[in-house]
């Protein structure tokens, strides 16, 4: 069990003069596994990610990355972990295959692995065409890809991306996240995000961050389906109002409706059924009983960002 | 090892990639240059028993380009790397802070004696004119790079240290001009106004850098000098160890 686990974090708590940026934070990913920190600016996310990539150390609170301790052992998660910091800082005076030699070398790659590797990396990230070019000419796209080279070119277990589609434009977006899902199927990522659908997109596991702590950490589906608000049936119907309310008080799955008109016979219900369970079909199967016409039927399904806002919402009210 | 030698290259090639490492070989070369033409002007003069090398360093033209150019050479070191966030790609990746920090350090030393390395020429020159092998002695000669190493080694690793105390450059070059003319100063101060006797007039021999470099341009090597140097250069190094792990600190 111990061994199917990449990153354990318990209790970690990180202050700063007078602030505290991360607290009593506790979660694990196992590997194989692409996560997701969600959260507002200054959550805390690149604090946690920092002191997982070694560059920071907690206040308190252990972390481990493959079974070695980021404080004590940092040396051996280092050689383990491939990672991008926010913003992407890469040195604008050098070529991008010398500096993805250097840095190949300066992880500890022979000089045979460091040509092999530097060239698949190139291959996979799509910087065949600007292998030459100095690094501070290139497009954000583009130095965006350098920095995840970098980050691979060690074949480590663990990636680690801080907010890696930041100030992109879709079509790079896309392009990126394609990059995240591909490299998901042979590594364990742990990834940031203030962008709901991007974390929504590619992760299969979300934790959600606000100030510090953690709000929600689930799959992606079991948040939407926990979050959202409980299933609710969309059903347009074009009949009587009084057929309509006799109905739905008749099924007892529906705990709760309401009728609003819509235009011409139609009327738009909505139908919160009890304990989660999809009545749709129930619903379908009224409306051909009774001869009804059918036109619309939906159960809202809430984005990420209602759950988030939903959640962030929550607690500032409970703390108000 | 390797990531330390990988290191010192990178290091040594940002010199040359950026426009800086060329203004300060410019420099040193011209200072070098003026100091070389002085040097002829007074050998045309009166007789002097003093060695040429002592004519040659224990001169302005030293401490000018010992002061300007070792604030200018280290100031990117930390400071750069912090300000645009490359700190953070160095330290995740598996070095050890010394390896960094000695990293750095060597390969600034390594590029400040590039820069002496005209003076092989002049010597060459002066051995060629001169008809006398005696008056370029290579003990001597050895002697004097070997001050110049000392004392590099010393304004190098001060330079080391401010650079990592700070994200800016201009503010590293600051701080290491101040402590290494300060440094200096102390050094006039026991050349010019040191009382004659008594333990203050011992502390300022001890610390007075223009009166080592006398020595070590007259071929003599004391061991006290030689702690002196070794032993602040040990310090600044630490210190800036220290500074560059206090980011782990609890």
């Amino acid at each position: 069990m111990k061994d199917s686990l990449m990153i354990e974090v318990s209790e970690l708590t990180k202050r700063y003069a007078g602030r505290t940026a991360v607290d009593e934070v506790s979660f694990s990913v196992a590997r194989g596994e692409v996560v997701g920190l969600l959260g507002p600016n200054g959550a805390g996310k690149s604090t946690i990610l920092r002191i997982l990539s070694c560059f920071l150390a907690a206040t308190s609170g252990t972390v481990s990355v493959a079974g070695f301790d980021v404080f004590s052992q940092s040396h051996e998660v280092r050689r383990r972990m491939g990672y991008m910091p926010e913003n992407n800082p890469l040195p604008g005076e050098m070529r991008v295959r010398e500096y993805l030699k250097f840095r190949a070398r300066l992880k500890g790659l022979s000089a045979s692995q460091t040509r092999e590797r530097v060239a698949a990396v190139t291959e996979q990230c799509g910087l065949t065409d600007v292998s030459r070019k100095i690094i501070g000419h290139l497009s954000k796209g583009y130095r965006q890809r350098v920095g995840l080279a970098d980050a691979l070119v060690h074949e480590p277990e663990l990636i680690i991306l801080d907010e890696p589609t930041i100030g992109f434009d879709p079509n790079q977006i896309r392009a990126v996240r394609k990059l995240i899902k591909d490299l998901g199927r042979k590594h364990t990522i742990l990834m940031s995000s203030h962008i709901l659908p991007e974390v929504e997109m590619t992760c299969s596991r979300i934790i959600i961050l606000h100030q510090g702590r953690i709000l929600a950490a689930d799959t992606t589906e079991n948040l939407q389906r926990t979050l959202s608000s409980d299933g609710q049936v969309i059903a347009e119907i074009a009949a009587p109002i009084t057929a309509l309310t006799e109905c739905w008080k008749e099924m007892e799955l529906i705990e709760h409706f309401d009728i609003a008109p819509a235009e011409g016979d139609f009327h738009r219900c909505a139908l919160t059924p009890r304990a989660g369970v999809d009545i749709r079909p129930l619903i379908f199967e009224q409306a051909r009983a009774k001869g009804w016409t059918l036109r619309e039927l939906t159960r809202s399904r809430h984005t990420l960002e209602d759950i988030f806002v939903h959640v962030v919402r929550g607690d500032k009210e409970d703390s108000l | 090892m390797q990531a330390y030698l990988t290191l010192v290259r990178r290091e040594l090639g940002g010199f040359f990639i950026a426009l800086t490492g060329y203004i300060i070989i410019a420099a040193v070369l011209f200072l070098v240059g003026l100091s070389f033409a002085d040097m002829l002007v007074k050998l045309n003069g009166s007789a002097t028993d003093a060695p040429l090398t002592e004519e040659f360093f224990v001169t302005v033209y030293f401490w000018l380009i010992l002061l300007l150019t070792a604030p200018i050479m280290t100031m990117r070191s930390f400071a750069a790397e912090k300000f645009s966030g490359t700190f953070e790609t160095l330290m995740t990746a598996p070095v050890g802070d010394l390896q960094v920090v000695l990293a750095k350090f060597s390969a600034a030393l390594v590029f400040f004696l590039l820069t002496w390395l005209p003076l092989v020429i002049y010597i060459l020159i002066i051995r060629r004119y001169s008809n006398d092998g005696a008056l370029l002695d290579w003990r001597v000669v050895s002697s004097m790079v070997l001050g110049i190493l000392l004392i590099g080694s010393l304004y190098i690793s001060l330079g080391c240290l401010s650079s990592s105390l700070t994200r800016s450059q201009m503010i590293a070059a600051m701080i290491s001009y101040g402590l290494g003319l300060g440094l200096f100063l102390l050094s006039l101060r026991a050349l010019i106004a040191a009382p004659p006797e008594g333990w203050q007039a011992k502390l300022f021999s001890y610390i007075s850098m223009t009166e080592h470099m006398q020595d070590f341009a007259r071929g003599v090597i004391d061991t006290r000098r030689l702690v002196f140097y070794l032993s602040l250069t040990v310090l600044f190094l630490f210190l800036t160890l220290k500074v560059v792990e206090s980011r782990r600190w609890k």
